[in-house]
């Protein structure tokens, strides 16, 4: 039967009432560093907690926000300076216009402002920022007694991140080959970096990270599933049901072991989920670091390797009918 | 209102009604879209033309509706049946004045022509377009440039039948003539000028594209790919024909992701041009492979050999005939040609009408040959 109250995207429990501070407990001062009032959203209870606040706010933060919003601000003006200062061609052309790397004449040297110099500085306050940004996960944890393991995870993404914008273009001898800044330019720098080096699809690593990004999707979606599934039984409470296992779990694991012959734990599943994220970017990155310095044409390359079958057959429609055919010319 | 047993036994009965009414609903919408579907046929109806081997996703899908339209231009197309000469007429050139182009043709023939260029050119303004509203004396008279422009492109029309047939002809005879860039407008549709730089604040490869301009097909791509490629005879192909090549971005033979993009910026104009995907051509998995080509590759490749002829040696050369509202906006270029100039979005111009077979005048630069 369809419940609306239980086929729901919304948090259906609020918990509203005194904020809850965090701790301050272990001599390290976290609510000097912590900023806002806190209170309570309904509207935010939707989503999450309805909590809202305090805000951490460490020498990490500051540092992060400040280079982040140098970096924004300069890919802003440098867009904005390429039509002319005019708003309305801002406005519409914004998803167009780009920040661009150096062109490749100007290899690993610092070019010219206008040519690409804009960018390399841009690209320096993004590297301070994401990793001050990921420093502070690392710092966070610390302070909570929490394991590594979000640390690490972003630490995972922020891997390709240097790959694509550092480690690969060092590599390459040259700037031209990082990414633009821009909402459409940054995608056709990457069909354009498939087409360049013989389809990208052929590269095994590219396979690995396509099969952990939909497996991540997947095994996201199974798990959110089982758990709404059996919170009416206590299932949500995850933790205590991974050392004490009650009729939640059981019927969770009945179901997935008279479906597929094999189930996750409480626990597993969520080992299963951290990895498969994680060697999305990892396996995506080592695909891309080896792209143009290793092998310069994936599909050669797959054939060398025997994986990429040719198929028998014609090419061009003149062999399986016509073009007047085709426009309803003739039968 | 309700009766009062009808009252007692919703009470008695208490059902939650809005999950049933909300799957009836459902399946019954459903129901009644396919009905309609299979009663009217499906309005989204697509077809697609096979192009390779079953398995490789080889195929140009189009919709039904757009696909069996006849080009709307088609109906408006002028033609008339050559007159046979039976030798010993006398020739246009003998008989006016200035005839540069066209003498060999009897009289018949040439007013024919005439009559012909002014239906596909000039309907509206008629010959006066041309040759001033003078009297018939003075139609020798190279005052205007329009007739000096007309001389060159009926010299570009034979040049093009002449020598291009592997490219017109790749299918079956269509030949071209004035109506197949024309359309009846006095300036072709679809013809280009240069625009890069277009991005102020900014030089080298910033500098040329992320606008939505025409010749970027309102994509982010570079915005000069016709100019480079469709001008000069530069190197379109970026892939490195084994597994590993040495070489760094800025090396003269190494393809960077730059010119990655210009070259797939000229080849979505290819696309939108004729109306095609990819794989009309190419096999996507191997953009590069030969052996992976379809025939049509290699008439595009020719076509774009034919337009690069065009442009430097027809087009280009015309820019100081022309009066300044018929150059370019930015830098007051001559117009220039490319393959969307014929093709406008059909695969085949005026969907591979035979355009030459009443023309022999306009299929060879020499006498023309009647049969």
């Amino acid at each position: 039967m369809w419940l609306p109250e239980y086929q729901n995207i919304f948090t259906q429990v609020q918990v509203q009432g005194k904020p809850e501070w965090g701790m301050d407990d272990q001599g390290n001062n976290m609510m000097e560093e912590r900023a806002g009032k806190p209170f309570f959203s309904t509207l935010v209870g939707l989503f999450g907690n309805a909590q809202v606040g305090p805000y951490y706010v460490g020498w990490t933060t500051l540092v992060a926000f400040a280079t982040g919003i140098a970096w924004f601000v300069i890919v802003g003006f440098n867009m904005l300076a390429q039509v002319g200062y005019s708003i309305p061609q801002f406005i519409r052309q914004l998803f167009w216009l780009a920040l661009e790397p150096p062109s490749p004449e100007y290899g690993l040297s610092m070019p010219p402002l206008d040519e690409g110099g804009w960018y390399i500085i841009a690209s320096f306050f993004l590297l301070v920022s994401v990793l001050c940004w990921l420093l502070r996960a690392y710092l966070l944890a610390q302070q909570h007694k929490m394991g590594k393991h979000i640390f690490w995870g972003f630490a995972a993404a922020v891997w390709l991140f240097l790959v694509l914008g550092l480690f690969r273009p060092v590599l390459m001898g040259s700037w031209s080959e990082a990414v633009p800044y821009g909402i459409f330019p940054h995608l056709d720098w990457t069909t354009a970096f498939s087409i360049r080096y013989g389809n990208l699809y052929y590269n095994p690593f590219h396979c690995l990270s396509i099969v952990f990004l939909y497996g991540s999707v997947l095994l996201f979606c199974m798990h959110g599933g089982t758990i709404l599934a059996v919170t009416r039984y206590g299932g949500d409470r995850e933790l205590e049901q991974i050392y004490d296992r009650g009729t939640a779990t059981e019927r969770a694991a009945l179901f997935w072991r008279w479906t597929m012959g094999f189930n996750a734990t409480m626990e597993g599943i969520h080992r299963w989920a951290w990895w498969f994220a994680v060697l999305t970017p990892i396996t995506g990155g080592i695909g891309i670091l080896l792209t143009g310095t290793v092998v310069d044409n994936w599909f050669i390359w797959a054939q060398e390797h025997n994986f990429a079958p040719m198929y028998d057959g014609s090419y061009g429609y003149a062999d399986y009918g016509s073009y007047e055919a085709f426009i309803g010319k003739e039968d | 209102m309700l009766p009062k047993w009808f009252d007692k036994w919703n009470a008695d009965n208490p059902t939650n009604v809005f999950g049933p009414a909300i799957l009836i609903g459902a399946v019954g919408g459903a129901v009644f879209a396919a009905i309609m579907i299979i009663s009217f046929g499906n309005p989204a109806q697509t077809a697609s033309l096979q192009t390779g081997p079953r398995g490789t996703g080889m195929s140009v899908p189009e919709f039904n509706v757009v696909r069996t339209a006849p080009d709307p231009t088609i109906e408006a197309y002028y033609t008339d049946t050559p007159f046979v000469p039976e030798g010993g007429e006398p020739l246009a050139r003998d008989i006016y004045e200035n005839v540069q182009v066209l003498g060999d043709l009897t009289e018949d023939n040439f007013n024919r022509v005439m009559t012909a260029i002014t239906q596909w050119v000039s309907p509206e303004q008629g010959c006066a377009y041309c040759h001033g509203d003078g009297d018939l004396e003075t139609y020798g008279a190279d005052d205007l440039y329009t007739k000096v422009v007309s001389r060159r492109m009926i010299q570009m029309t034979q040049n093009i039948n002449e020598n291009w047939g592997g490219h017109v002809n790749a299918v079956g005879e269509v030949g071209v003539n004035c109506y197949t860039c024309h359309r009846g407008l006095n300036v072709p549709s679809e013809i280009w000028f240069n625009i890069s730089p277009v991005n102020e604040a900014a030089g080298g490869w910033a500098s040329v594209q992320n606008r939505a301009t025409s010749i970027s097909q309102s994509t982010s791509l570079p915005s000069n790919a016709l100019e480079v490629y469709l001008t000069d005879y530069e190197a379109v192909n970026v892939h490195d024909l084994e597994s590993r090549v040495e070489g760094i971005p800025n090396d003269e033979e190494v393809a960077s992701i730059q010119k990655t993009e210009m070259t797939y910026s000229l080849m979505n104009y290819f696309s939108n041009s004729l109306g095609v995907n990819c794989v009309f051509c190419h096999n996507s998995r191997a953009f590069y492979d030969p052996e992976q080509h379809t025939p049509q590759w290699a008439t595009a490749l020719l076509g774009r050999q034919m337009v690069i002829e065009m442009n430097q040696e027809y087009l280009i050369p015309l820019e100081s005939e022309y009066p300044p509202e018929r150059l370019g906006p930015i830098y007051a270029d001559a117009p220039k040609a490319a393959c969307k100039t014929c093709h406008k979005g059909y695969q085949r111009p005026l969907q591979g009408m035979n355009v030459i077979a009443d023309w022999p005048e306009l299929a060879t630069s020499e006498a023309p040959v009647y049969e």
